[in-house]
């Protein structure tokens, strides 16, 4: 008993999403619109992570390395160069997702906990790169970069016109990714992750997808990374921590790694918690993020879009609605149990 | 990591009484600066509560308790004065933000004491750009004092690592003529400016510089930067870094039986950190480090028992921080900076506009300080922005450190620097 | 070549702090497949409760035994609470949870204790020691016997006892384990008690030397999960071996080869691991994993 077919219903809420959107910076305040900006920037490369981690099954501890790839590309064709910024997103986009296949590449040996020992590491050593070479970087100091400003004739004010740019390309990426995801490239990922020798066995070249969902995440965090940049008018080693890619991971975790929607919920988070946490004790704000984290984990174990599609099925009584795709099948408990021929 | 509170007291205007005088008396009833009302005066912040460097932000607490005990006794003017303080996490993107809204949601009359190079350098053009006064910044940076025409409403508060560098550069030159330096420094803008200044102070002798050896704070110890400074043949051993890393460098410098002229930066040398390396590593460890001294120090409890400073210091952290560590001197930072901006805001009278707080800031001489070392002047002037300049270099002695010598003025070196 | 033997010594004794808290995280990724990145910060907080039974008076050994008491209740209890109801939810949620222990005890720790660096006590003498002109503390010889002992310890707990064994069971085969009547969420409770006890040993080794403040186990935490990784995560002497391996050639990295320096040594000693592991997927002493298809 379905009033709208789930396509419907899927157009009806991205077309609500780009109201929403639209008209944000009429009704919020400026600085709100300037947080909604970071939104936009953090969405996009959490969508990278869900497409790698949970549809291909692939963990990335190290996105911000990505992220800071793509910012530090834009930022110093921006200030040694001064090329403008349609053409330095691009080529932040092309230069991350390069590096993305490379990582890609070298991943393929690796899984579980080794592969996320391998992306810490990236993240981990990205500042010291970032310091290393202080010539082109500025090492850290960091690079101070001209404010956007809007085009002339555009009845915008700089603000404004980063923050529709933003989103803008956010929903191109979404849109990118909904129809790279829609078919075979989608099912390849899925099937990689959930049954690899069936998958191998059926013709599926792990080696080429696997290094291409790398590849195209990496695309993502780039271009997201560009944006932060932009935004913040400044890059230094320090925007570019290990604790960036931790947050993340936290935001595809609360959003929901499981359809696209779980990049925007949780890049929302990770943009607000951090800004709610100091409302409720400005004394100790991680203790307070700390514990929202876990709290949030034991009641919404798959995430914000997993916990309101849970009850939205408990409400409405339908048949399940099938997510964008497949929840992964590996638990925790069942991770332990892989070594079927141990003694 | 660049820990500020070293440079807390900057000193408040007294030079302008004249001018304000017959200013006023003749300025007419202006619109008002955002984050003034009849009865409150709205200041910002931001400082790092999370993250690792989350240390400092007791000095945020710190300039609280200051405020709230002017609060209790008649406030600014008759108005009193709220404080907006935020956690940035030392992450730029979020310190810009929160800059944002503070000044456009909370229209804060002034953003004061925001901490970290990172940080201001981020948030510094959008408060030029709105004319908001962006004051006392804890950083180290020379950019603060060298970019002012540039931008105008910044003003440093420079804890002027380059001229304590160069105040032992000078030191060693007189004293230790033949020395070879081996220099410890901490790998990013603090460490950075250090070494700038010790090179300037040796200026023909730089050569003198044997061996250089960083660290990162992500390091778990430092003995392995000992051991090649040990190795190179150093016998003067610069230790340019924070607490932690001091205090090991010392003991493993002991432990690796190197005996070297040891200079010390200030920042580390609360009596605290040099009784754990004596701890740690033996008597010999500290003995003989040299260092500076600007301000109190409020765990050394016997140099300071009668002292009228540190005693106001004291009740104010008992009356307003009851549960603080008391011997933590970004506390002290906290209220010594926050005594400064009161005073500037108290000598501009019951007409209070952001241009003229600058003017005063920008035109200072502050005696009184209560918690900068006996005699310390802090000192600007629209050309010159940095407050602290004068320091006196001391020596360790089993307990304490014991002055040698006057308090001299850097002032000359910096502005040489900054040609 | 006295400095090289120097930079090797300084190496091991930083190493054997790695290998220390790596074996703490073993410990807990045998018994449910999760890297626990709170560890670092649970060793953290016992230590400074160590460090307050100090303060308050009791004797050092006295304060080191009840802290680990402490830490072996503290972990059992978090399992039960915090862990045990998410253990059949997605690895990823476990992981974020571990995130939040670790930001909500560092948090916890800072305001409790505040933030400024304090010394700890060590029950080794700090007089320095020397062979053939290399010097090293009794402290460091400490670190390496402490750990060597755990190490030893915790291989003959799992190896010789019936409760390492049932522990071992309930990690590889629960619903087996299960049937045969072995109580797995107590096993897994118990996991984390050992793996707390660890952590506090290592906290408590490690303290005298990078002294105590809220953040002391941040790096350390990175490097012990580089070594227990570069070990074989399941691997206990993994654990040693690599957090050994780790330091010495830190040093070296950034001793002598000029173009790495200080600055880039850790990245360096992670690309050398990642190569490592690309070679040998299961690292050191890890065995590899054969599917059944």
């Amino acid at each position: 008993m379905t009033l709208v077919s789930p396509s419907s219903a899927r157009a009806i809420r991205v077309g609500i999403a780009i109201v929403v959107i639209a008209i944000l910076p009429a009704i919020v305040p400026t600085f709100v619109v300037f947080d909604f900006i970071y939104v936009a920037a953090y969405a996009i490369a959490i969508l990278g992570l869900i497409i790698l981690t949970g549809m291909n099954g692939q963990i990335s501890l190290g996105h911000g390395a990505f992220m800071a790839l793509g910012g530090y590309v834009a930022a110093v064709l921006a200030h040694n160069f001064g090329w403008p910024y349609w053409i330095g997103v691009p080529l932040a986009a092309v230069a991350s997702g390069a590096f993305g296949l490379v990582i890609g590449a070298i991943a393929l040996r690796l899984a579980g906990v080794y592969l996320a020992l391998a992306t810490f590491s990236l993240a981990v050593a990205t500042p010291s790169f970032l310091k290393h070479y202080k010539s082109i970087t500025g090492g850290f100091g960091g690079l101070s970069l001209d404010a956007v400003k809007a085009p002339a004739g555009v009845p915008l004010d700089g603000q404004q016109w980063l923050y529709y740019v933003t989103w803008a390309i956010a929903g191109a990426a979404f849109l990118a990714s909904a129809l790279l995801v829609r078919g075979k490239f989608g099912r390849a990922l899925r099937a990689l992750r959930d049954n690899p020798i069936a998958a191998i066995s059926f013709g599926v070249n792990p080696y080429y997808y696997k290094t291409l969902a790398f590849g195209w995440s990496a695309v993502l965090a780039g271009i997201a990374g560009a944006f932060l940049a932009m935004t913040t008018a400044y890059v230094s080693p320090d925007t570019f921590t290990f604790a960036l890619s931790i947050t993340l991971l936290i935001g595809a975790v609360l959003g929901g790694m499981l359809t696209f929607w779980g990049a925007l919920v949780g890049a929302i988070v990770i943009e607000f918690l951090p800004l709610v946490a100091q409302q409720v004790n400005a004394g100790a704000p991680s203790v307070v993020y700390g514990v929202t984290l876990i709290l949030m984990m034991l009641f919404v174990p798959d995430g914000i879009v997993g916990g309101v599609q849970r009850l939205t099925r408990r409400l409405v009584r339908r048949a399940p609605s099938t997510p964008e795709f497949e929840p992964p099948v590996p638990t925790a408990a069942s991770m332990a149990v892989d070594h079927s021929t141990r003694e | 990591m660049i820990p500020h509170y070293r440079k807390a007291v900057t000193g408040i205007i007294a030079a302008t009484f004249a001018l304000t005088v017959t200013s006023s008396a003749v300025a007419p009833a202006l619109a008002a600066d955002p984050g003034v009302t009849d009865t409150e005066i709205v200041l910002g912040g931001t400082h790092p509560y999370s993250g690792p460097a989350s240390a400092y932000g007791n000095i945020g607490k710190g300039i609280a308790a200051y405020f709230s005990y002017v609060n209790d006794h008649g406030g600014v003017n008759g108005r009193k004065i709220k404080y907006i303080d935020k956690d940035d996490g030392y992450s730029p993107p979020q310190a810009v933000q929160i800059v944002h809204q503070l000044v456009e949601q909370d229209k804060v009359f002034a953003i004061f004491d925001t901490l970290g190079t990172a940080v201001n350098t981020a948030i510094r053009p959008y408060l030029n750009q709105n004319g908001v006064p962006h004051m006392f910044v804890a950083t180290g940076a020379s950019t603060w004092g060298k970019d002012y025409q540039k931008y105008p409403w910044t003003i440093g508060w420079q804890p002027d690592y380059q001229a304590e560098a160069a105040l032992y550069a000078k030191d060693i030159l007189l004293n230790h003529p033949k020395a070879k330096i081996g220099v410890l420094y901490q790998n990013d803008d603090y460490g950075d400016d250090y070494n700038v200044g010790l090179k300037r102070g040796l200026g023909k002798h730089q050569d003198m510089i044997v061996k250089m050896a960083s660290y990162e704070t992500t390091d778990p110890n430092v003995s392995s930067q000992v051991s090649t400074l040990k190795a190179a043949g150093c016998d003067t051993f610069m230790i340019f870094a924070t607490p932690k890393f001091a205090i090991q460098s010392m003991v493993a410098a002991a432990q690796q039986s190197w005996h070297p002229t040891t200079y010390l930066n200030n920042v580390s040398a609360a009596v605290p950190f040099m009784n754990a390396a004596s701890k740690a590593g033996g008597p010999s460890a500290v003995a003989g480090v040299i260092s500076t001294i600007y301000l109190k120090d409020p765990a050394n409890h016997a140099r300071y028992a009668g002292d009228a400073g540190m005693k106001f210091y004291n009740e104010i952290m008992t009356k307003y921080l009851p549960n603080a560590d008391k011997d933590d001197g970004n506390y002290l930072y906290g209220v010594s900076i926050g005594y400064t901006m009161v005073d500037v805001l108290k000598r501009a009278g019951r007409d209070l506009t952001r241009k003229k707080v600058m003017d005063i800031a920008t035109n200072l001489v502050e005696k009184d300080n209560p918690l900068a070392y006996p005699g310390v002047v802090i000192h600007t002037s629209p050309t010159f922005r940095y407050p602290i300049t004068q320091m006196i270099t001391a020596r360790w002695l089993a307990t304490d450190w014991s002055p040698t010598g006057l308090l001299v003025d850097t002032r000359s070196m910096t502005m040489a620097e900054n040609k | 070549m006295h400095d090289l033997a120097q930079q090797i010594v300084s190496g091991l004794a930083t190493g054997s702090i790695f290998a220390s808290m790596a074996l703490a995280l073993v410990l807990i990724y045998r018994s449910m497949g999760v890297i626990n990145f709170a560890q670092g910060e649970l060793a953290m907080f016992s230590t400074y409760v160590a460090w307050q039974l100090v303060q308050m008076g009791v004797p050092m050994w006295g304060a080191f035994f009840i802290t680990i008491v402490v830490a072996f209740a503290g972990g059992v209890l978090l399992e039960r609470v915090v862990i045990r109801p998410v253990e059949r939810a997605p690895q990823l949620t476990l992981v974020i949870v571990t995130l939040g222990l670790f930001t909500a005890i560092n948090g916890l720790a800072g305001w409790f204790w505040g933030y400024i660096v304090k010394p700890f006590p060590t029950p080794f003498p700090t007089t320095p020691l020397q062979i053939g002109g290399v010097a090293f503390s009794a402290q460091d010889v400490g670190v390496i016997v402490v750990s060597l002992i755990t190490l030893g310890l915790i291989s003959l707990f799992f190896q010789k006892t019936k409760l390492g064994l049932a522990m071992r069971a309930a990690a590889l085969y629960p619903d087996q384990s299960r049937v045969l009547g072995i109580r797995v969420g107590w096993m897994l409770a118990l996991g984390w008690g050992l793996a707390s006890v660890v952590g506090a040993i290592s906290g408590i080794m490690i303290a005298p030397v990078v002294f105590l403040d809220p953040n002391m186990m941040q790096s350390v935490i990175v490097y012990a999960f580089a070594a227990a990784v570069l070990g074989g995560i399941e691997s206990p002497i993994g654990a040693v071996v690599g957090g050994l391996i780790l330091g010495v050639v830190l040093n070296l990295l950034g001793t002598y080869v000029e173009a790495i320096g200080n600055e880039l040594r850790l990245a360096a000693a992670l690309a050398i691991i990642v190569a490592v592991l690309v070679i040998k997927p299961s690292g050191l002493f890890g065995r590899a994993t054969v599917q059944r298809v």
